[in-house]
Parts: structure tokens; C-alpha cells; sequence
């Protein structure tokens, strides 16, 4: 066990850099940082002031190294624009991300495997189909088309909740619907594929057999191991919803680290994009390391493979 | 498409079915809330470079002088009086009894250690052409300052009327741009009670104002300003009453926002102009745009007209100059009018030897079918264009390693009042140049090194008429700004683009 999840670590670490290196060397010659300081007023002196004053006419290795060696020892830079610790901007953003992506995962699981059990009962029924549809609409759907539907329905004409910012929990719930219908239909494909496989194995026909109540069967024996798959996904859909979020995130203007990436990326902020793409890499990383562990522990014939 | 009729239908459902609770809500709480899609991530004066930057500023700060919104005149603020003791030497006589938001009292000392702060290239303000004409500043006494330039610079009293706001020195000193960027302190009629950098903030109307300048005590007791960066988004908020004041609404929704009973549209002239560029100057590899008949055939070939009325709508006018037509020098009488003729641009053409066409490629970053109708045009006269798309830091970066034959562009020349905030930009010799043209060089700075005004206009004159002449640009025509807010504000919409917030009231 332990030497699998070492072996796993150092491979998570390589994928970190390579990504922040690749991102380091696309986002400085995609665009001149100098000019995306300047700003639009700006004449050639002052963009050629603000090269030399923030020492982006040094090469790109020179930069990347200088970066890489602040972020391992915490020290991310400052934002080029902000003029504040990038460290700073990621702890003040993080919060609504965060809340964002567990709220959204909560609803994606909360419809998806109620979902996937009813139509696991009743597999190829009418019900099973619009169970189906119900999910694979979530994923059809453009997410910007749908939230803005929700916000003209919700926030407009029924005006039940509010349209934009973070103040409140109810502020999140067009997000969190809007970010987590889309996960669905995986969640709910698998759960039903799941019960499926599990309803029919031999320990539940005994369980039946042996006169247990229905619902103990269905939850206390049957979903609890075919919902096994369902976790380890939900941690690799929880990291995609953290990095994910941008679009929603700039729909209800909440100001979390989807914004700030995507601000960031238009304004040329090279420490916080470099920062962002750490972080949100090493979410994807440790939630799919996690993701392989928990299924390795709840599972003992993945650790033997 | 589908954004759009969902947002009409619901604009539509409302103007039949809603009455406004909401909007009346915030006028008896006397706070008006504005949405910005753009945010300030400093609201330290000199470090950020957006539009609402500056509305901060004239919100919390002052500057020496100002400007008259509507005369464009400039008009006494923290500056009493004004002279010019030589054509680099500005003289002011500085205002007695104004405080700042922490108490400090302002004097001389403030005015020099601001100037002077501002234009040392080591502390990386942000727009040194704003701030990089100053020489240094010296106190004479108390209440007065001597401002000298390096050369001598007409358009100086523009530059003090916006962009250069005074700071209180000793609060200054202490904190630097970081922290006045978190705790704003300054003269101005709106102190801040609360920042969430870049997300919200929040502005209290300030009872020690002080009185006799250019802005009056503020009508509107609180402001409170949020990001929203999605436009549609704001409509919505707009809709359902959850904020009062928006601006740059798209064109199409400002119609349907129009029929909402709880709201009002402006639609307002600015001092941004759009122009077409050419490669003059054989920068680019596209031999045909070179030559001034070809170019000359554009500028006939496109209905200006006919695009203002069907895409921009508004109080846009077609401009024949390149400046904007209250700008100091902005002489329209000289400049060549390219009426609608695209027989006449078929002959040039074909005069030119290009009777069957040519290949180019058209650069944009503003509404895609504004390029596009311009483009449907060149392609009735026979020119082949190619739309290269792409966001304004791209199209300016390869307007910059001239690559860009024809480009669509524009200039808001920061609200400056004077062509010397747009021409030398783009005809004197910078990678903005695509004319390359000695003349105009010349006669651009002999215009910007004398205060003579009579000296000033002629050079302007003569720039302007050659570059009309040769097609270096075809002006094409002033942007508009759409505004939209509850119909309980009292608003007015100014051509320079600055919404002055003090000045609105409740009606």
C-alpha cells in the first residue's frame, strides 16, 4: 500500500511541473506581459519602462526558475496588476470556489444517485429512460445557456433567489445547480450500472433470502458497494469542478479563483495565472491520488493488480 | 442568438407584467448601486489603467484643475488660479481650507510630493505618458507651486484636469499604493468604507467636502459599486431591481431595455473614435494597400452612414477628421470628405491596376459584425478581405510587429481634450505609425512644443490635412455609450466618458 502511494506522489509531482512549465512558456509567448501591464492608454516608452521595471526582458527560463524557486519555499510573487501577494488573492478567493464546488458536487450526487437507483430497479423501463434523460439533459446543455435560463426564471420573473455575488447560501444555489447537473450523467450512469451488477450477485439474493426488509437491502447491502466506483469519481469530478468553475463563476460574479484565473489570463497577471495552474493542478493531482487510494483501500483487489 | 431572446422575452414578460418595488427600495435607502464588468484591481490612481479607475478617483480624489463636462472648459478645482510664467513654467495658486477623508490638511506640500512621486520613472506608475512630462514641482509657499515641464508641453492643464489627482503626502509616504489601494484617502466628495479589492466597494457621501470647486457636495448619501463581469448578468440584475445603474449595455439590448417601464436608456456620444488604419509605409507585405489610390478606394467604398445608423445607433456621427471634433486642433474644415461612392472606388482601383480584386487581410477586435459589414463593402468592390478576429491585446501586439495592412481601431485619447493625446501616437514615428510621413512628424511636433495656440492649430491643420488626403486612416465615426439605470435617477451622460456620480441625484 505504501509504496504504491509513493510511487503515485512522485508521479503527481512530475505532472505538476511539466504543467507549470509548459503554461509558463505558452502564456509569455502567447502574449507580451509589458504591453498587458501597460494597458490600452499606453505609448511604446512606457510599455519599454515597465519591461525593463519588472525584469521581463530576461529570459524565459530565468523567469520560470526565479517563480519556481519563490512558490517551493510559499513566496508565489505579487500580481503584476493587484500589486498584492498572489498567496493573498488565492486564500481570499478560495473560500467561494470551494463552497461553490462542494455544493455543486452535493447536488450532482443528491439527483444522480437517487436517479440511478430507481432506474437500476426497473432496468429499460419508462422510468429508467426518463432517468436517463433527466441526466444526459445535464450534460447536453450548455452550462452558460442554463444558468442563464435559471437566472432569467429564478432570479427575474419568479425573482425567488438572488441573481449575482456571494453574500448568502441561497446566492449559490443557481450556481451550484448550474455547475453540478453537468456531472450527472456519469454519477448516475455509474450508480445504476453499479446496482445493476451488485442487485444481481449471489450475497443480495441471500440477503433476500434470508427475509431482510427491502430498503435494508437496497442501501445497507447493495448501494454501499456499488456506489464504491461513484466516490473515487466524485473525487475526480470534485477537482474538475474547482478548475472548472470559470464560466460560472463569471455568469453570478462570484469572485473565486475561476474569475480571478480568467482575469488574470486576459490582463497577462503571469504570477497568478502560474499560481492558479499550481494550484488547480495539484487539486486534480491529490484528489485523483486520493481517488485511486480510497478505491485501493475499499477495495482490496485494486491494491493486488 | 439564444441569449439574446431569452433575455427579450424576459424584458418583454416584464414591461406587461412588473411594477417596481426593488428600485424604490434603494432610493429610500439612498444608496445607489452600480454594476462595473471591468474591476479596478488597484484603486490606487496610478496603478490601474481601466475606464472605472478613473471613475473611482474622481470620486474619492481631486485634481488641480477640472473640466467643465459640458463646455469642456477648464475650470478651477483644488487650484484657485493659474499662469504660465514661461512656456514650461506653470504657476497655481492652490485652494485654502480643503481637508482630506483622515484629516490632513492639503497645502503645497501635497501638490510637490504627488508630482514629484508620480513622475520619478522608479516608482512605476503605471501610465508614464500621463505623468513623465514633468520636470519637478517646487513649493513657492503654502498655498502655491510652481509645476515645470521638461519641454514645453500645451496640453499640460488637460493632463492635470483627469489623470493627475493629489494625494496627501504624509498619508502617502507612510502607506504607498498598496495600501491606498485597500484605504483610499483623499479630498474628494465620496470617502470609502469598504473595499473587497476588485469584487465590491462601498462609498459614503463625505460631509467635510469642501466647498467653491469643481464638484459639488455629493446628492447621494452611499454608493455601493460591484464587479459584475457578465453583461448579461447585469441586465438581469437590472431587471429584477438588484442594481440601478449600468453602462456600456450592447446596442440591441439597450433597445428592449428601453421598453422596461422601471428604467431609462441613454444613449451618449463619447470621445472615442473608430478609425480604419492602413499600411502606408510598406511595413506590411500587402503591395496594394501602399498605394494611396487603393486606399483612397476603400475610404469610398464604405457606407460609414449607413453602418452608424444600423449597427451603432445612438447620437454617433460619421467624423472626416482623425481626432474627435472638440479636441483642440481638430480641424474638420481641412480634412478630405470620402463620400459613399463605390463606382468611384471601382475606378480608383482599376486605375491603380487592381481592376480584379486584391487579397487582405483586415484586422478587429471590436464587434464582429461591425468588421463583418465593413468587410461585405470591400468585397462589393472587388477586394477580397479576410477577417483576422482576435482580442485587442493581440490585434495591438501585431499592429506593433506590422503586420496589420488595414486594421479597425480606436482611441478614447483618455479623455483629453486636445489632438495631442491622439495624433502623435499614431503619426509620430512610434510602431503605432503606419504613414511613416516626415511632414506630418514635423508639423505633430512643432504643434506639442509651442503654447501658442495660433502656432498649434496651423501645424494640426496641415498634419490633418495630409493624412486625409493620403488616406493614412478613414475616420469613421465617434462611439456611443449605452446607459441604462432606474428611472428614479436623476442622470446625465457627459462625452467624455466619465460619469460623475456626485452629481447625480434622486428624482
Amino acid at each position: 500500500m505504501l509504496s504504491y502511494a509513493f510511487k503515485r506522489l512522485l508521479l503527481a509531482l512530475l505532472v505538476v511541473l511539466t504543467v507549470s512549465g509548459i503554461t509558463f512558456t505558452l502564456t509569455n509567448a502567447a502574449i507580451d506581459p509589458a504591453k498587458a501591464l501597460a494597458g490600452e492608454s499606453a505609448t511604446m516608452a512606457d510599455i519599454e519602462a515597465i519591461r525593463k521595471a519588472y525584469g521581463f526582458d530576461r529570459s524565459y527560463l530565468v523567469q520560470y526558475f526565479d517563480w519556481l524557486g519563490g512558490a517551493l519555499t510559499g513566496e508565489l510573487g505579487e500580481s503584476y496588476r493587484m500589486r498584492r501577494p498572489v498567496s493573498v488573492l488565492l486564500l481570499e478567493r478560495l473560500p467561494v470556489t470551494m463552497t461553490l464546488g462542494v455544493c455543486a458536487l452535493s447536488f450532482a450526487l443528491l439527483l444522480s444517485i437517487p436517479l440511478g437507483v430507481v432506474a437500476a430497479l426497473k432496468p429499460n423501463s419508462p422510468v429508467d429512460r426518463l432517468a436517463l434523460s433527466l441526466s444526459v439533459l445535464g450534460q447536453a446543455l450548455p452550462t452558460f445557456w442554463f444558468a442563464l435560463m435559471m437566472i432569467i426564471l429564478f432570479g427575474v420573473i419568479l425573482r425567488w433567489l438572488p441573481i449575482s455575488g456571494s453574500d448568502t447560501w441561497l446566492h449559490f444555489v443557481m450556481p451550484s445547480v448550474a455547475l453540478g447537473y453537468y456531472a450527472t450523467p456519469a454519477f448516475m450512469r455509474l450508480t445504476r450500472a453499479g446496482m445493476i451488477e451488485v442487485l444481481a450477485s449471489d450475497y443480495i439474493r441471500t440477503a433476500r433470502a434470508k427475509g431482510l426488509r427491502p430498503a435494508s437491502v437496497l442501501f445497507k447491502h447493495a448501494l454501499r458497494n456499488a456506489v464504491i466506483p461513484v466516490v473515487s469519481l466524485a473525487a475526480v469530478q470534485f477537482g474538475f469542478m474547482l478548475g472548472g468553475s470559470v464560466v460560472i463563476e463569471t455568469i453570478f460574479a462570484l469572485h473565486g479563483v475561476g474569475f480571478l484565473a480568467w482575469e488574470s489570463i486576459s490582463r497577462s497577471d503571469i504570477p497568478v495565472v502560474q499560481a492558479i495552474v499550481l494550484l488547480i493542478s495539484l487539486f486534480y493531482i491529490v484528489l485523483t491520488l486520493l481517488a485511486d487510494l480510497l478505491n485501493a483501500y475499499l477495495d482490496p483487489r485494486i491494491r493486488v493488480a | 442568438m439564444m441569449k439574446h431572446w431569452a433575455i427579450a422575452a424576459s424584458a418583454a414578460a416584464l414591461a406587461v407584467t412588473w411594477s417596481a418595488p426593488d428600485a424604490a427600495a434603494q432610493k429610500s435607502k439612498d444608496t445607489l448601486r452600480v454594476a462595473w464588468q471591468y474591476t479596478v484591481e488597484n484603486v490606487d490612481n496610478y496603478f490601474n489603467t481601466n475606464r472605472e479607475g478613473i471613475l473611482f478617483s474622481r470620486m474619492v480624489w481631486d485634481t488641480l484643475v477640472d473640466r467643465d463636462p459640458k463646455t469642456f472648459k477648464t475650470i478651477p478645482n483644488l487650484a484657485t488660479s493659474w499662469k504660465w510664467a514661461d512656456d514650461r513654467t506653470l504657476e497655481m495658486e492652490l485652494r485654502q481650507g480643503v481637508k482630506f477623508h483622515n484629516g490632513e490638511e492639503f497645502d503645497a506640500d501635497d501638490v510637490v510630493f504627488t508630482l514629484n512621486w508620480i513622475s520619478n520613472p522608479e516608482n512605476k506608475v503605471i501610465n508614464q505618458s500621463n505623468v513623465s512630462w514633468i520636470e519637478k514641482v517646487e513649493k513657492l509657499d503654502k498655498f502655491k507651486v510652481r509645476i515645470i515641464s521638461k519641454k514645453p508641453f500645451p496640453a499640460a492643464l488637460e493632463f492635470l484636469t483627469i489623470p493627475i489627482v493629489m494625494y496627501p503626502n504624509e498619508y502617502y509616504a507612510k502607506v504607498g499604493p498598496k495600501e491606498m489601494g485597500l484605504k483610499p484617502i483623499g479630498t474628494g466628495p465620496y470617502k470609502v468604507t469598504k473595499i473587497e479589492p476588485a469584487k465590491e466597494y462601498t462609498l459614503e457621501r463625505w460631509e467635510g467636502h469642501f466647498e467653491g470647486g469643481s464638484k459639488p457636495h455629493a446628492k447621494i448619501k452611499n454608493i455601493v459599486i460591484r464587479t459584475i463581469p457578465e453583461m448579461s448578468t447585469q441586465i438581469a440584475e437590472l431587471l429584477a431591481g438588484g442594481i440601478d445603474w449600468a453602462w456600456y449595455v450592447p446596442t440591441d439590448q439597450a433597445d428592449r431595455l428601453e421598453r422596461v417601464p422601471s428604467l431609462k436608456v441613454d444613449r451618449s456620444e463619447t470621445m472615442r473614435t473608430g478609425y480604419i488604419g492602413f499600411d502606408a509605409s510598406n511595413r506590411t507585405s500587402n503591395k496594394a494597400i501602399n498605394d494611396v489610390r487603393v486606399r483612397q478606394a476603400i475610404a469610398h467604398a464604405i457606407d460609414r452612414d449607413a453602418i452608424i445608423k444600423n449597427l451603432i445607433g445612438g447620437a454617433s456621427r460619421k467624423i472626416h477628421a482623425p481626432c474627435f471634433p472638440t479636441q483642440f486642433g481638430c480641424d474638420d474644415s481641412v480634412a478630405t470628405k470620402y463620400e459613399y461612392d463605390p463606382a468611384k472606388a471601382k475606378k480608383l482601383l482599376a486605375d491603380a491596376g487592381y481592376a480584379n480584386g486584391f487579397d487582405l487581410d483586415f484586422y478587429a477586435y471590436r464587434p464582429r459584425d461591425w468588421a463583418e459589414a465593413i468587410m461585405g463593402y470591400l468585397t462589393a468592390v472587388g477586394i477580397r478581405p479576410k477577417l483576422q478576429h482576435m482580442t485587442y491585446i493581440a490585434v495591438r501586439d501585431k499592429n506593433h510587429e506590422g503586420v496589420t495592412p488595414m486594421y479597425f481601431m480606436d482611441w478614447g485619447s483618455y479623455s483629453i481634450n486636445d489632438v495631442s493625446a491622439l495624433l502623435p501616437n499614431f503619426f509620430g514615428g512610434s510602431p503605432d505609425d503606419f504613414a511613416r510621413d516626415a511632414d506630418v512628424q514635423k508639423w505633430l511636433a512643432a504643434g506639442g512644443s509651442t503654447v501658442d495656440e495660433k502656432v498649434r492649430k496651423e501645424n494640426y491643420s496641415n498634419a490633418i490635412k495630409r493624412i486625409t488626403e493620403r488616406a493614412y486612416w478613414l475616420p469613421m465615426f465617434s462611439f456611443v455609450t449605452n446607459y441604462a439605470y432606474t428611472k428614479d435617477l436623476d442622470f446625465t451622460p457627459f462625452a467624455d466618458e466619465l460619469p460623475r456620480y456626485y452629481l447625480y441625484g434622486w428624482k
